[in-house]
């Protein structure tokens, strides 16, 4: 196969992962690393570099899109990417020591488990009328833009949320994912903060988080332009595509589908890296 | 406080500017990849052993000097590095931002952010 024929089938490929990422939510860059490494047969560093560039790509792209329109929480995103931007640090550190028969399993299981994530119904909560007062003193309570006006809503168990995110963050530098999963959740379900600020909130620090993490492995020779060239065209394309089908499309049944195509990656991921294959 | 700008305006303008960056950096990709494909097009493709880029692609000057003298794969690399700035701007520009509303705890969180990715990008050059 030559360097043409591998380019195209590459793009095609990733064009499919961030056209199903951004429909199902679950994000293009969990799958470009199983993909890239189980079916073309990249070396699993080479993986992880251009997975992270399409990762910055997304997030930025979309991001563009949502702080606009009021969801997102800038001063809980910037508060929590101390946290995340700290922990992609440490991943990118421990990835150049993990083999990558062990970075292998560790990603399986993390695919597992958003396999597993994706799988739960989405639902918003009540908002928490009483305040915290360490997030009235750091600022973090906002609103939100509704049918009825503005919501108000308050943040709660910031240790707990900052701690979640060091490991997102850690997992995004090992792994050259988003973590937007385990984001949402440290945001949604242990902050108590309303499902649409958290997803857009943790879009946007996707980005950073990525970025932290991505200079590490652009001095460390772990991002070739030649793969990631159409691992971020067509990611980023996919995605911005999903976008704008995203009304329309029944999602639930996508979600299942998706949500088994990682599931089926973990497993191979992590029987791959116990057998000796990466 | 007349000088500062509301959250929704500070919002506006990092939604421009992650546009922009995102934009312009895929372009560039995507000139340099079409470069690549017509100069390299027909050799075959090697990532099954790791060997690392040459440092040429990972320093961000020499990425520079080679995207300015049309190197294909350099191109790629420059456009790639913009597009990691893209969140670095952001954070630049919030740490302006949050020093225009005068609060100052965020100006201080800002910093504590942007700092790591500087020394991410910069600092762990040899």
């Amino acid at each position: 196969m030559t360097i043409v024929a591998f380019t195209i089938l590459v793009l095609f490929a990733s064009l499919v992962a961030g056209f199903l990422g951004s429909l199902t939510g679950l994000g293009g860059g969990v799958v470009i690393v199983p993909l890239l490494t189980l079916v073309f047969g990249a070396d699993i560093r080479y993986a992880i570099g251009a997975s992270l560039v399409s990762v910055i790509a997304t997030s930025s792209g979309a991001a563009a899109a949502y702080v606009k329109e009021g969801f997102s929480n800038i001063r809980i995103g910037m508060f929590l990417e101390m946290a995340t931007t700290f922990g992609a640090l440490f991943g990118a550190a421990m990835a150049a020591m993990i083999p990558a028969s062990g970075i292998a399993v560790i990603f399986g299981i993390v695919l597992m488990y958003s396999a597993y994530l994706s799988s739960r119904p989405r639902h918003d909560r009540k908002s928490d009328q009483e305040s915290d007062p360490l997030a009235t003193r750091l600022h973090l309570d906002g609103t939100y833009p509704s049918r009825h006006g503005e919501i108000a809503y308050h943040v709660h168990a910031i240790p707990q949320g900052f701690s979640l995110m060091l490991v997102a963050g850690a997992l995004s530098g090992l792994l050259g994912i988003g973590s937007g999963a385990m984001k949402v959740l440290a945001m949604d379900q242990a902050m108590h903060i309303p499902f649409k600020v958290s997803t857009t909130t943790s879009n946007f620090m996707i980005g950073v988080t990525a970025a932290a993490s991505a200079g590490i492995y652009l001095n460390r020779g772990y991002i070739d332009p030649g793969l990631a060239m159409p691992v971020m065209l067509g990611v980023l394309s996919g995605s911005l595509i999903g976008t704008r089908v995203l009304v329309v499309a029944k999602t639930r049944l996508l979600r299942l589908i998706f949500g088994g195509v990682i599931l089926a990656l973990g497993i191979e991921m992590i029987y791959n890296g116990l057998t000796g294959r990466f | 406080m007349k000088n500062a700008w509301t959250d929704q305006q500070i919002d506006d303008i990092i939604g421009t500017l992650l546009r922009v960056g995102v934009m312009v950096s895929a372009l560039l990709v995507l000139l340099g990849g079409v470069l690549y494909l017509v100069r390299h097009g027909n050799m075959l493709p090697d990532y099954h052993v790791f060997r690392g880029e040459p440092t040429d692609l990972r320093n961000v000057e020499r990425i520079i000097k080679d995207a300015l003298s049309f190197n294909a794969r350099g191109m790629i690399q420059f456009g790639l590095l913009l597009l990691i700035a893209t969140p670095v701007a952001r954070v630049a520009f919030t740490i302006l931002a949050f020093a225009l509303q005068r609060d100052r705890n965020y100006v201080i969180v800002t910093l504590i952010v942007f700092s790591v990715l500087l020394y991410s990008l910069i600092g762990g050059q040899r």
